[in-house]
């Protein structure tokens, strides 16, 4: 990994994982940690929508495609639906292209195929 | 000590039991989590042995649910990819063709093989963080 890691945790950033795979949930939870970003991690997209529900608010949304209960897809309609206007980055091993499409139209900003490395995540965050 | 450490990775590299991913964790380990590498390490031989316990019992049953068995294998690859694992990553995709194709014989074979690689990978995985501690 070339280059330095990026420190927001002045810019007080707030992000959110949704994954059913508790491996990629510790992993993405380090990697927000690691580049100084707050997060929650939820296990599936109708825990998502629950916490917004409650109330919570967040910057990025590292949503996952495919969960039992409430999938990727699913859960990404209904945030929109609510209003939610935080950025979702679609996460998934899953990258045919018609299931790209689906979910990028459910209301993604951004696609990313797994897995996840420290400058993937940083680059969502050039504001 | 450190070069046996190092050769040690350098060969589960060589081999192509890991990918660069597993770099990718390690740059995550800081003072505040000095054994984060082992401890993702440890959670994915957990969740996956679970898996292999679930896929294996379907199996035995003898009727093939493919869509549950590529549900199963679709787990199986997502924790093998972010921790790297690169064997047990490829044979995760095969396996996962096979059902796509409805081939019994195929994943079972695949499924023989993808158990022997991820033995392996563990073992040495263990080996290596043995020998980090020494």
């Amino acid at each position: 990994m070339a280059g330095e890691v990026p420190n927001l945790a002045e810019s007080k950033l707030r992000a959110l994982v949704v994954d059913d795979n508790l491996v990629n949930q510790m992993t993405h939870h380090k990697l927000l940690d690691r580049l100084g970003i707050q997060n929650d991690v939820v296990c599936n997209g109708q825990e998502a929508v629950d916490v917004h529900c409650s109330g919570r608010n967040y910057d990025l949304i590292l949503m996952d495609m495919e969960m039992p209960i409430m999938n990727g897809i699913q859960a990404t309609k209904i945030l929109r639906e609510m209003g939610i206007e935080s950025k979702i980055a679609g996460v998934t091993t899953r990258a045919e292209e018609e299931e790209r499409k689906e979910f990028m139209e459910a209301g993604l900003n951004y696609f990313q195929e797994k897995p996840l490395t420290i400058s993937k995540l940083a680059s969502k965050f050039k504001y | 000590m450190q070069r046996q450490v190092a050769l040690i990775k350098q060969s589960l590299f060589d081999q192509g039991y890991l990918d660069e991913q597993f770099m990718e964790l390690e740059e995550l380990q800081d003072d505040a989590n000095p054994n984060f590498v082992e401890e993702v390490a440890t959670l994915y031989f957990k969740d996956s042995a679970r898996l292999i316990n679930n896929i294996d019992q379907a199996l035995e049953r003898g009727s093939f649910d493919f869509n549950r068995l590529d549900s199963y294998m679709h787990q199986f690859k997502g924790s093998s990819t972010s921790i790297g694992a690169s064997k047990v990553k490829t044979e995760c995709t095969m396996f996962r063709e096979y059902c796509r194709a409805g081939n019994a014989e195929g994943c079972l074979r695949t499924f023989k093989q993808l158990k022997k690689e991820h033995a392996t990978l563990r073992k040495k995985l263990e080996q290596y963080f043995q020998a980090s501690k020494r």
